[in-house]
């Protein structure tokens, strides 16, 4: 084992122009992280947003998300 | 070493299966139905012993669909069948047609509406050469009428089809489907061709795609306007008829098949009396031979479509004279053929006809 | 501090849908929480990680998929209503290796294309079907689908599905999973997120089996429609959790692909000497050159000639071997037989004709030159066609003599009775062969051509039977049979 220790953080990337507001990702994550856009993306519909903190990864919402690439999950590395 | 000959007596049906092979047909699929069914024995007999496709589909509709999957693959296919059968497979020729996909398509017609009987009608004229499926297309339909041209317009099909990208009638009746006739077997085409490059195949580009749905209508319009000058390419190419005794024929009987053939035996009756008949015997069916009839119309007096349903060919050759000379039907339906004293017996009263009026 | 992408825009997805009309390039056509999205976006995960975009066939049926080509990085194809399997198996078939995945709604699978759907399990095709059932027609405006659940409201079924009117709602994974040839078949959901990996999971494995050429898969996939369904998200997990499972519960119901060889398909021959040797007739002694023509006069003209009897009597084959005999010496003959009902056991006959000239009409209903009956029905139907100074040959075991002009050519000959001593009834037709043979040198023949006819008889024997060596010298002894006996009337 690597003897520094790593901790691992992620993070939801939500494309508002790609997101047609169907809430199934804000359903779905467990850490409900996620809530919609009081504003209207340019199709007319109101978005997902990220909260900006405490996404664990789970990829939930990618998967619940019908949309290509409305999600993406980040995954960064903090070395101690 | 076995010595080999390329005569052989056979079935019209047979030699359909033989010049496919020839041809390099790969896929066969198609439903049993008389009186095409010796197509899908003799193919069943010898696709597999060539590691080529045979499969007796589910249905007319699943063996046309079939089709076009091998055709989207790019490979050479065939279907064959009959009357009801070809009313089955409408749908899935008007998609082939959509998405200009080659394919062979043999009907051995039979007598119709409904389920009819197996007799020799030529009833699938309108549903075949006509377009049949919806939508504004037409088909490429030869009409061999021996065992020979059975045989070698089946294998020209293969080449017809993939030259317009389009499917290819080869529509003879029963009685060329089930007659034996000696032939001389073609050479085989070319060891192997290659696969188009539109084809849905891992040896092209994966950006190959097919499709026959067009949302907005100028896209359609346009497909539709493309579709149209490829038909008029083949109008202007690929008419073809036999003509016999044509030079100075003053009776012109039109048939095509085997009414074609009984016509040609009463022209020669005609003939020994000195009568001036003639014969054009449509080969294609679309494109019209338009350009034979034409020519036919300055020493033409009279025109006489003999066919086996109930003017259908008619209205091709009326529009194809444009008028200019009365138009007769000898037809006769229900299975029977007529014979070559029923042509001259009509013949010779519509004659009577004509110079009573002239009088 | 590195960032790594772990999650996004699957690789199978074109960059941009331009095949897609319109202002939008990055989004699908379907509706805000649409299941097929989501299966899509599973579909295009899978073909970009098992790296066979380059293979793969992906089917649009009809139905809201029906432009699913838009957006998948491989080859598409859109086809007919409910065909879909029947297009995959022509694409597999036809090239093994295609990767099919055959895309399909419930209107598309489990109602115009049940058929061919099922019809491709039971044959094991090396597709992959994808079911969305979604309980509803989406594209077509919410009507009612063969999954739609009892007391459902759709807009054709206002009052909702009846059993009593529309029956109960279809169960596709049971049925297909009765069948021996599918490899796998489960049913899953895009509902909850355990649910949507499960259903992952399956979908995966389904393209991998195909992949693997295990055979035909199939993952039924419980979808949301939300629009059409006047429901939201969580109400629309919540219809597929408790409504839909009721009827459709989530389960695996086959999964034979760890005991299953691959399919293995052959290649197609299309070496030239090899078709040749398939398809070319084997040359039957050494016959004659192609400008032989047999000198008697007989010959100059066109020969028609009847032959009639019952089926069984071996009457098609007699005429067979009388073209055969023609095609030998280089005539154009034509045979034409009656077929149909009458010739599974009825009353049998053919046309033949031997020409120097084209054949015209194939059919002689008039001025027959040679007529050989073996019945007595047939004498009674086809003596008026046969012409002044015609040949008649009767089979005399069971024909009474006929009553004809003296200017026709009358011969006799007991072929049935001289058959059936030789072991079969089937030989007659060489008897009566035999009986030809003397009327031809009786009457016709000149010169060489005289033993020209025998010669020719046994070669025509041998190309109709070859590799039967037994028949081919039952029927020469019955040939010769007929020389002995026939008799001139």
């Amino acid at each position: 084992m690597n003897k520094n220790k790593t901790k691992k953080k992620f993070k939801v990337i939500i494309e508002p122009d790609e997101c047609k507001g169907c809430e199934r990702c804000v359903n779905a994550c467990p850490k409900s992280v996620l809530k919609m856009s009081s504003t209207l993306n340019f199709m007319g519909l109101p978005y997902a947003c990220y909260t900006g903190d405490g996404c664990i990864g789970c990829s939930a919402c990618f998967y619940n998300c019908p949309e290509p690439g409305a999600v993406t999950i980040v995954e960064i590395t903090e070395e101690d | 070493m076995m010595e080999y000959t390329r005569k052989i007596l056979l079935k019209g049906n047979e030699a359909a299966v033989y010049g496919a092979l020839l041809a390099g047909c790969d896929c066969y699929f198609g439903y049993p139905i008389t009186p095409a069914s010796e197509i899908a024995h003799t193919a069943a007999k010898f696709f597999p012993k060539m590691g080529r496709v045979f499969l007796q589909a589910e249905s007319e509709i699943a063996a046309i669909n079939m089709v076009m999957g091998a055709s989207a693959a790019g490979r050479r296919v065939m279907t064959a069948s009959s009357g009801l059968g070809i009313s089955l497979k409408q749908e899935g020729v008007s998609y082939l047609a959509g998405c200009e996909l080659p394919a062979v398509i043999v009907d051995i017609t039979r007598g119709g509406p409904g389920l009819g009987n197996i007799g020799p009608e030529q009833s699938d004229y309108n549903q075949v050469v006509k377009g049949g499926g919806h939508g504004s297309y037409r088909c490429i339909v030869l009409a061999p009428s021996s065992v020979q041209e059975m045989c070698d317009l089946t294998a020209e099909a293969f080449d017809l089809a993939e030259k317009y990208r389009t499917p290819v009638y080869v529509m003879a009746d029963g009685v060329i489907g089930q007659m034996m006739e000696s032939l001389k077997l073609p050479e085989p085409a070319k060891t192997k061709y290659d696969v188009p490059e539109w084809a849905l195949d891992g040896v092209n580009n994966r950006n190959n795609m097919m499709t026959s749905i067009f949302l907005e209508h100028d896209e359609l319009e346009a497909v539709n306007v493309k579709l149209q000058k490829k038909y008029a390419d083949i109008c202007a190419v690929e008419q073809r008829a036999e003509e016999y005794c044509m030079e100075d024929a003053e009776i012109v009987f039109v048939g095509y098949g085997i009414a074609g053939r009984i016509a040609r035996t009463a022209v020669d009756h005609l003939r020994e009396e000195g009568i001036k008949a003639g014969l054009i015997r449509p080969i294609t069916l679309f494109p019209f031979p338009v350009e034979y009839m034409r020519k036919s119309i300055d020493n033409a007096k009279i025109y006489f479509s003999v066919e086996m349903s109930c003017g259908q060919l008619i209205d091709d050759v009326k529009l194809a004279i444009e008028c200019a000379h009365p138009v007769k039907l000898i037809n006769r339906m229900g299975g029977n053929i007529p014979t070559v004293d029923e042509i001259i017996t009509k013949c010779r009263n519509h004659m009577a006809e004509l110079d009573k009026k002239a009088e | 501090m590195a960032e790594l992408v772990k999650h996004a825009r699957p690789k199978g997805f074109f960059e941009n849908f331009d095949r897609r009309p319109g202002a939008i390039h990055k989004n699908m056509h379907y509706c805000p929480g649409c299941g097929h999205g989501i299966l899509h976006k599973i579909m295009a995960e899978a073909i970009a990680d098992f790296g066979v975009q380059d293979n793969t066939v992906i089917i649009s049926p009809v139905g809201c998929s029906v432009f699913a080509y838009y957006y998948f990085d491989c080859f598409g194809i859109s086809v007919p209503h409910g065909r879909a399997p029947a297009v995959g198996t022509g694409l597999n078939r036809a090239n093994p290796k295609n990767i099919v995945i055959s895309y399909q709604g419930d209107g598309d699978l489990g109602a115009i294309g049940f058929n061919n759907f099922i019809q491709a399990a039971n044959r094991g095709e090396n597709i992959c079907v994808l079911f969305v059932n979604n309980a509803i027609y989406g594209m077509t405006g919410g009507q009612m689908a063969p999954t739609t659940l009892p007391g459902q409201k759709t807009v054709t079924s206002p009052s909702g599905r009846s059993v009593m009117n529309d029956g109960y709602p279809m169960k596709v994974s049971e049925m297909v999973s009765t069948l021996d040839a599918p490899v796998y078949v489960e049913r899953a959901a895009l509902s909850t997120t355990r649910n949507i990996m499960r259903a992952r999971k399956a979908v995966r494995k389904a393209i991998k089996n195909t992949v693997d050429q295990k055979g035909f898969s199939m993952v039924e996939v419980l979808a949301g429609c939300p629009i059409n369904l006047k429901l939201d998200a969580k109400e629309m997990n919540e219809f597929i959790d408790t409504q839909m499972t009721r009827f459709f519960p989530l389960k695996c119901f086959k999964d034979e692909a760890d005991h299953r060889d691959p399919i293995k398909r052959t290649e197609g021959e299309h070496e030239a000497e090899r078709v040749r040797e398939l398809l070319y007739p084997v040359k039957v002694q050494k016959g004659v050159s192609d400008d032989f023509r047999n000198p008697s006069k007989i010959f100059e003209k066109e020969r028609k000639i009847k032959v009639a009897g019952f089926g069984g009597q071996g009457v098609l084959s007699l005429g067979n071997m009388i073209a055969t005999m023609g095609k030998l010496r280089n005539f154009n003959v034509s045979w034409l037989p009656s077929y149909g009902p009458e010739m599974r056991g009825g009353t049998a006959n053919c046309s033949v004709i031997l020409s120097r000239k084209t054949v015209g009409s194939p059919i002689v209903d008039k001025d027959c030159n040679l007529l050989i009956v073996l019945n007595q029905p047939s004498m009674d139907a086809f003596l008026p066609v046969l012409k002044k100074k015609g040949v008649l040959i009767y089979d005399s075991s069971t024909i009474e003599p006929p009553k004809v002009s003296k200017d026709k050519i009358v011969y006799s000959v007991k072929a049935s009775d001289i058959a059936k001593q030789l072991g079969h009834l089937r030989y007659a037709n060489s008897v009566i062969l035999g009986a030809l043979s003397v009327v031809m040198e009786d009457c016709f023949l000149e010169g060489a051509d005289k033993q020209d006819f025998d010669r020719t008889f046994e070669e025509a024997i041998m190309d109709c039977f070859s590799n039967k060596e037994s028949v081919i010298q039952l029927n020469i002894e019955a040939f010769y049979a007929g020389k002995q006996a026939v008799k001139r009337i």
